[in-house]
């Protein structure tokens, strides 16, 4: 059996030293081969944050460390890496080379520790996973290893505060604007949020309160269930999971009031919190209706999506019954594990009850092309893709929104499309890039 | 001394073991010069080091733009991560280029797990060639290793050869693991070996107007160029077809618009197949620009026609060049870049009168695969225009340049590669880092490169404002020391 990803929409477990560089001022160390960084800040668009990129230290393992061993290697440069970066937090990733060798690599690093370095390892050979697993790998060694040390255990839990796990960094392009929404609503019903990435986070304060939330919530349909499940068993904390993307009116507030429900909030401060955000989202949907009722020229009315599980259900919902555009096939390419897919499947087959939504589990996004080439569905359609979709949805007549990684045919820097904001901005995107076409 | 070519092996050395290169010296660009080719020469060793780029991605580049072709990463699937960039090239570049249609690159992985670390890779490969043959009908395969196929053994060349004979069409292993080499231009040699094994067939005939120009994907210049003395561009590897490369063994002559890259294939194409290489630096400035085209001249035969070419682009770019280097003069410059084409950009900047006040430059090349002590660049810059101090050879280890920039505070930097200009522009000082890299080449390319500067010179608003609030992840102790204080003596 072959395992052949065309045009990965992913990259393997080291990726996750994304994860570590949307934290501030913590800094990746890797003891990995040479290429490995760039290879993961070249997949990624304005990866560099604190200290990312170029910047990251790096053993750039050669023959002498795969045939000797890499432990001096890796002393060597975080005795460097503690004078040079101006870090609170290192986290030691490990790829290919130095995992097949053997290195004990959390030797090395408890010996750091003892010293009184703030510092974690974790393995992320690149064979092991990939870096939507390897995330969650990521987040629980540093709250094993630095969390754990540093948190006030004891202090008591504070009723209003949250610990989020939502939007992967980087590997969702919209993470910030993400997370910034959610962080917003969130306060909105009363509860503080830490969101723990991001320079709108505070960092690794965030991450020292962790153990004094009274409870966690996940938004995502498998990716993160690692971290509140470990959570749980750790500090006991309860999780409430959303399992996909909440864009829009109707699944923000079916969002806002799951959790109200879950942690016994005060029910009229979160419906009074809704009523004036969805006011302020439905006088846009009128001004949207108006248009779309209006415009007397050509729009899309259904769409595909090549995504990871959370978007791709998350925008079936919200364009289907919000904007009115039909998801036909979908592709969900984030190596979705089999145990999590009939969830999927039934969270998206229970978007309409007057319509089947096809959708296919298969990282090798080539495959998904070859199938959208072949679609014949009625109308103008519109591909929600990544970089890699641009010129399929050129061939194919399609307008095309850019809203996955690799990315190179758009910036972004803090769009997000999750919650009410990010439902009208997703509208705004998909009308800007249609607009466009009429010149 | 010269590299010998052995088409017959699969793999090439890594440039450490073939050429003796080093990436680590700080000094004179003329101490450089010095030591490089006495037995003097003793790579240095960074205890602390920060991500460089490996071999698999610079192979990916010299195969993933040819026309019609396949390209499949044997390993993780981290191991392809940046092969996208690409893909973009290929769209953008390629319509400069020629190609009419510049369609989807196909790139694929073999996304290896566990499991095939323990049980090894080989069937999952087998498998994917077939797959790759059936989804894109390609004219060829290229596989590319990864430092886990490499460490585990995977028998590569052998699951190529047994490809190639089922389908029918090049089924190409290139050794590119990064493991193998600090040096990520080893990668580019790893990819032309595959191409030279392969693809470049023996010629049937002699095209005598016919000159390969290996290069990136600078914009086609050389069409006119060369069409005004009567000869053809050959461009190797990018954008090229099949028949394109099968044909360069016939060409009259292979000229480098960076030895630093193209030193294996020159090589290759002179030793496998009888086309000279020509052995001087590439023509930036005017001094070498005139060397190189009356090199080429008598390489072709052309010696009357590159006369009145050069007497036209003379009369077309001096008056130019010589307002230019009014406005630049006494401005001073840093460079950072590949070896040879920061020799270059060094030779530009000082014809441009400006100052150049040290350059880190990625690696250094003794001598390339010629063996030629004529294609030596930093030997010829240093002849041509003096010694450059504060030469620094260094692998993209921005903590060193970060640590120099702060010192030198130069007018302007001048970058090859991502991920450096940032630097520059932390510290308010403009920044231009050149894309193309034909864009410096001949007369006018003093006027292109004195024009860009002067324009990031005088719009300097932005990188002054970047100044005020620029964050730096580095302690004040580094900032202060010495930028070589880890550079060590022994390996």
């Amino acid at each position: 059996m072959s395992s052949l990803i065309e045009q990965e929409r992913y990259t393997c477990a080291i990726g996750a030293l994304q994860t570590v560089v949307a934290i501030p001022r913590a800094v990746p160390v890797l003891h990995s081969g040479p290429g490995c960084g760039t290879m993961v800040s070249r997949f990624y668009t304005q990866s560099t944050g604190y200290a990312g990129g170029n910047t990251i230290p790096c053993t750039n393992s050669s023959e002498v460390e795969v045939i000797f061993g890499g432990e001096k290697r890796l002393r060597q440069v975080l005795e460097g890496t503690g004078k040079v970066i101006d870090a609170d937090l290192q986290v030691v990733l490990t790829g290919c080379t130095a995992d097949i060798v053997g290195d004990d690599v959390p030797e090395v690093v408890r010996e750091f520790r003892e010293a009184g370095r703030s510092i974690v390892h974790v393995s992320t050979a690149g064979f092991k996973s990939n870096n939507y697993v390897s995330h969650s790998n990521v987040v629980n060694a540093i709250i094993d290893q630095y969390v754990d040390v540093v948190a006030a255990k004891d202090a008591p839990r504070d009723p209003t505060l949250v610990n989020v796990f939502a939007s992967l960094p980087f590997q969702d392009p919209f993470w910030k604007g993400n997370l910034r929404e959610l962080k917003r609503i969130l306060a909105g019903v009363g509860l503080r949020a830490n969101i723990l990435f991001g320079p709108e986070s505070d960092g690794l304060e965030e991450w020292a309160s962790i153990p004094q939330a009274a409870f966690n919530i996940l938004v995502s349909p498998w990716y993160g269930l690692d971290i509140v499940r470990h959570l749980e068993s750790k500090y006991g904390q309860s999780y409430f999971q959303f399992p996909y993307l909440p864009i829009g009116g109707n699944e923000t507030t079916k969002f806002l009031r799951g959790v109200a429900e879950f942690a016994d909030l005060d029910r009229k401060r979160v419906e009074a919190f809704i009523a004036r955000e969805e006011n302020v989202f439905y006088e846009e949907i009128q001004n949207l209706a108006t248009f779309l009722l209006e415009f007397r020229y050509n729009l899309p009315n259904h769409f595909h999506a090549i995504h990871d599980a959370g978007y791709v259900v998350g925008f079936a919902k919200f364009l289907l019954h919000e904007v009115g555009i039909v998801p036909k096939e979908q592709f969900i390419v984030d190596g979705t594990p089999e145990e999590f897919q009939d969830a999927i499947r039934a969270e998206l087959a229970s978007t309409s009850s007057k319509r089947e939504i096809p959708v296919t589990f298969d990282p090798d996004a080539g495959l998904a092309q070859e199938a959208i080439r072949l679609a014949d569905n009625h109308g103008r359609g519109l591909l929600i893709g990544s970089g890699w979709d641009k010129l399929l949805a050129q061939d194919k007549g399609f307008d095309f929104l850019s809203a996955g990684v690799p990315s190179p045919y758009r910036l972004v820097l803090t769009t997000g499309y999750l919650g009410y904001r990010g439902g009208l901005r997703l509208v705004e995107d998909i009308y800007d890039r249609v607009l466009a076409t009429y010149k | 001394m010269t590299t010998k070519i052995n088409l017959d092996t699969a793999q090439v050395e890594v440039r450490e073991a073939r050429l003796g290169s080093v990436t680590g010296y700080a000094g004179t660009a003329a101490g450089l010069v010095g030591c490089a080719r006495t037995g003097k020469l003793k790579d240095r060793y960074r205890t602390f080091s920060q991500c460089l780029g490996c071999s698999t991605s610079n192979a990916a580049c010299t195969v993933i733009l040819i026309q019609e072709s396949a390209v499949i990463s044997h390993g993780p699937v981290g191991c392809s991560a940046c092969f996208h960039d690409y893909a973009f090239v290929y769209r953008v570049n390629g319509k400069h280029r020629g190609v009419e249609n510049p369609t989807q690159r196909r790139i694929f992985s073999t996304n290896l797990d566990e499991n095939d670390t323990v049980f090894g890779g080989t069937q999952k490969l087998a498998d994917s060639i077939r797959e790759v043959h059936r989804r894109v009908a390609p004219k060829v395969i290229f596989i590319l290793t990864t430092c886990s196929s490499g460490i585990v053994g995977d028998d590569v060349e052998g699951v190529a050869a047994a490809a190639e004979e089922e389908l029918g069409v090049p089924v190409v292993a290139i050794f590119c693991e990064g493991f193998r080499s600090r040096i990520w231009t080893s990668g580019f040699d790893a990819g032309y070996h595959g191409v030279a094994r392969k693809l470049i067939k023996p010629p049937q005939k002699k095209q005598t107007d016919l000159v390969n120009i290996v290069n990136f994907w600078g914009a086609d210049i050389f069409s006119d160029l060369f069409g005004r003395i009567g000869l053809r561009p050959n461009y190797l590897t990018p954008f090229a077809t099949l028949e394109q490369l099968a044909e360069s063994s016939e060409a009259v002559a292979t000229v480098q618009i960076c030895a630093t890259l193209g030193s294996y294939l020159g090589a290759a194409l002179e030793q496998a197949y009888g086309v000279p290489e020509i052995k001087i630096s590439a023509p930036y400035g005017v001094l070498q620009t005139d060397r190189w085209w009356r090199e080429l001249g008598r390489m072709t035969g052309k010696e009357a026609e590159v006369e009145t070419l050069l007497e036209e682009e003379r009369a077309a770019w001096l008056p130019r060049i010589a307002e230019l280097r009014q406005k630049l003069s006494g401005k001073t410059a840093y460079v950072t870049a590949g070896a040879s084409h920061g020799h270059a950009m060094i030779a530009v900047l000082r014809e441009l009168s400006l100052e150049v006040q040290g350059a880190a430059v990625f690696h250094h090349d003794p001598l390339y695969d010629n063996g030629a002590e004529s294609a030596d660049s930093l030997q010829n810059l240093v002849q041509d225009s003096g010694d450059v101090p504060g030469y620094n050879v260094c692998n993209k280890q921005e903590f060193e340049l970060a640590n120099i920039l702060n010192r030198v505070r130069p007018d302007i930097m001048l970058a090859r590669h991502g991920g450096m200009t940032r630097w520059g522009a932390k510290y308010g000082i403009p920044t231009v880092l050149v894309g193309d890299e034909h864009f410096g080449m001949g007369y006018k390319g003093l006027v292109n490169y004195g024009e860009r500067i002067l324009d990031a010179l005088e719009n300097d608003e932005f990188v002054k404002n970047l100044e005020k609030h620029a964050i730096t992840p580095y302690t004040k102790w580094w900032l202060e020391q010495d930028p070589y204080t880890f550079l060590q003596e022994e390996v």
